[in-house]
């Protein structure tokens, strides 16, 4: 009998695939259903931001943080605008940091509830998709109450917000939170004890919490694995400090608790909410620094000044002093930060997007070797990707 | 913050390196000699108060400055919430520096990043091939000589400016 040859099998998943989450493409080494390897290849939603970033002025790069990250929008934008903040020295006024915190954690239940809806109907869950697009859609009206835009909205500005809250943002806010945590309880009901579920994600996507610091993991990926790091109680900013929430911890590191962590973010995000709407006072909403936001129109009547600073402002824009910051705020995925060089003009030397999908993506393979290649889809869902994050 | 100071202290004392240490808007930057740096990064991570995680590495270039290219290691603390950040500069030409993959895997793609965009080379990285430009360009985007490719959206009668040229760039304050 002759001697048999084995070979293994290397399959392409991506990068256009429904259950990639974005545009990743993942090759996999298969022997059998068994990985035995599994190498990711990024860079096709690639768009260049941070050198585009290079070639604008500190204002008009508004823009570009919520392309970056699409999912949580306002997260994303106050990022980039507490690292202008931080260059500058400037603080935003209370009113604004409160509105602020507000919108982010508005910002994280949204992004949780697509990781929710996409994850689900990755395993066939169809109909959590439905409703957790349905609750998002609530929040959304929201955000364009608020700034004009669903989603790319340029609302938090350097120094504060674009406007003014609309006159009944507290009360749409207090429906929206309202309603959710029944939302919530539903969708716990439909899959914690679902037989289904459990057996999907218990014990997959093992990431032990040595490999998940190694690889620079954050956010619910780290979390899963028993590490408590969450950057809004380690490196507090914009006012964090002031809220009292906790932060989800889970034991295993496999699917099934990140699934937990994520849902307990979600009741923890709606208690932040809760404490800051106690919070707004009347007042500015951006810094009343000229050098830094523009004067109301009002003043431009009255005041030589004024007139000279709006003209210096949107004619060069601000100019901060020669430096380099780096500003850390806690996406939905884990740590986001903006690393800002300045070289004293009004364009930045470099804007270093630190992205929390790009390092929690190199983790994959670890969590995915040894597993099913059914297994694939589930530890992608869980590490929670945004391809525009990573890719950029 | 005497934590990050210790941490400095420590690393000096062991590996004898001459430390450049600066503060800027309370975060703590230390400059290194490029053929040092990797002893330097092991001494922060073997420090009490360590072990410290790689949250970035990433690189920038100050052309036509020399020398042209630093790297830039963020280093974080999550036990102690201290970050520190360290910086080696490179020349111009043929810059190579150690490769960080050896202390912490998460450097891997981070390394191929910034070789894609800068052409900084990195020994001792197992793989170190383009991975977010694709694999047959020719030519490293974000230095700052190649210019940004932009073209101008041709309406009807009106071919309005490219952004960048609409702020144009002015000169540092002084």
């Amino acid at each position: 009998m002759s001697s048999g040859r084995t070979e293994t099998l290397t399959i392409n998943m991506g990068p256009q695939h429904p259950a990639t989450h974005g545009v990743l493409r993942v090759i996999l080494e298969l022997e059998g259903e068994v990985v035995l390897d599994a190498v990711p290849v990024i860079g096709y939603l690639h768009t260049g931001f941070e050198k585009e970033m290079e070639t604008r002025t500190y204002h008009q790069n508004i823009v570009f943080p919520a392309r970056i990250e699409y999912l949580a929008t306002f997260i994303e934008e106050t990022a980039y605008c507490l690292a202008v903040e931080k260059l500058l020295g400037a603080a935003p006024p209370p009113r604004a940091q409160v509105a602020r915190v507000i919108l982010m954690e508005l910002s994280r239940i949204a992004s949780h509830l697509v990781w929710l809806g996409t994850s689900a109907i990755d395993l066939n869950v169809t109909s959590v998709f439905i409703y957790c697009f349905d609750d998002r859609e609530r929040i959304l009206d929201l955000f364009e109450a608020v700034s004009g835009q669903r989603m790319m909205h340029g609302y938090v500005r350097i120094g504060g917000l674009q406007w003014d809250l609309p006159e009944d943002f507290e009360a749409r806010v207090r429906r929206i939170i309202e309603a959710l945590p029944a939302r919530v309880d539903e969708y716990e009901a439909l899959l914690t004890d679902n037989l289904i579920w459990r057996k999907r994600t218990e014990g997959i996507a093992l990431l032990a919490p040595a490999d998940a610091l190694r690889y620079g993991c954050t956010g619910p990926t780290l979390r899963g694995s028993g590490v408590s790091y969450d950057v809004r109680k380690a490196f507090p900013y914009g006012g964090y400090e002031q809220y009292e929430f906790d932060v989800p911890l889970g034991k295993n590191g496999d699917a099934f608790d990140r699934y937990k962590i994520r849902m307990e973010e979600i009741r923890q995000s709606i208690r932040i909410i809760q404490q800051a709407l106690g919070r707004i006072t009347p007042g500015p909403w951006i810094v009343e620094d000229r050098k830094v936001a523009l004067p109301p129109r009002h003043e431009l009547v009255r005041s030589m000044e004024a007139v000279i600073h709006q003209f210096k402002l949107v004619s060069e824009g601000i100019r901060p002093p020669v430096g380099d910051v780096y500003a850390a705020v806690e996406s939905p995925r884990g740590e986001k930060g903006y690393y800002i060089v300045s070289d004293g003009s009004n364009r930045p030397l470099r804007v270093r997007v630190r992205s929390a999908s790009f390092n929690n993506l190199q983790a994959l393979p670890v969590m995915v070797r040894g597993g099913y290649i059914a297994d694939v889809v589930v530890a992608i869902a869980s590490i929670d990707i945004v391809l525009g994050d990573v890719d950029r | 913050m005497s934590a990050v100071g210790d941490l400095v202290a420590r690393a000096q004392q062991h590996t004898g390196v001459a430390l450049d240490v600066t503060e800027f808007r309370g975060e703590t930057t230390v400059t290194v000699p490029a053929e040092r740096v990797l002893d330097v990064l092991g001494a922060f991570d073997a420090a009490p108060g360590g072990p410290l995680v790689l949250t970035d590495l990433t690189a920038l270039d100050r052309h036509p400055h020399e020398p042209r290219f630093e790297v830039v290691y963020l280093l974080t603390a999550y036990a102690a919430s201290v970050r520190l950040r360290v910086r080696a500069r490179l020349p111009g030409d043929s810059p190579v520096i150690a490769s960080a993959t050896g202390l912490w895997p998460a450097a891997n793609w981070l390394e191929r990043e910034v070789f894609d965009f800068f052409g900084i080379r990195f020994d001792g990285h197992p793989n170190l091939t383009r991975i977010l430009m694709p694999d047959d360009w020719e030519g490293y985007p974000l230095r700052r000589d190649v210019p940004l490719t932009e073209e101008p959206v041709e309406f009807v009668e009106h071919v309005p400016k490219v952004p960048s040229t609409i702020i144009p760039k002015s000169p540092p304050r002084s």
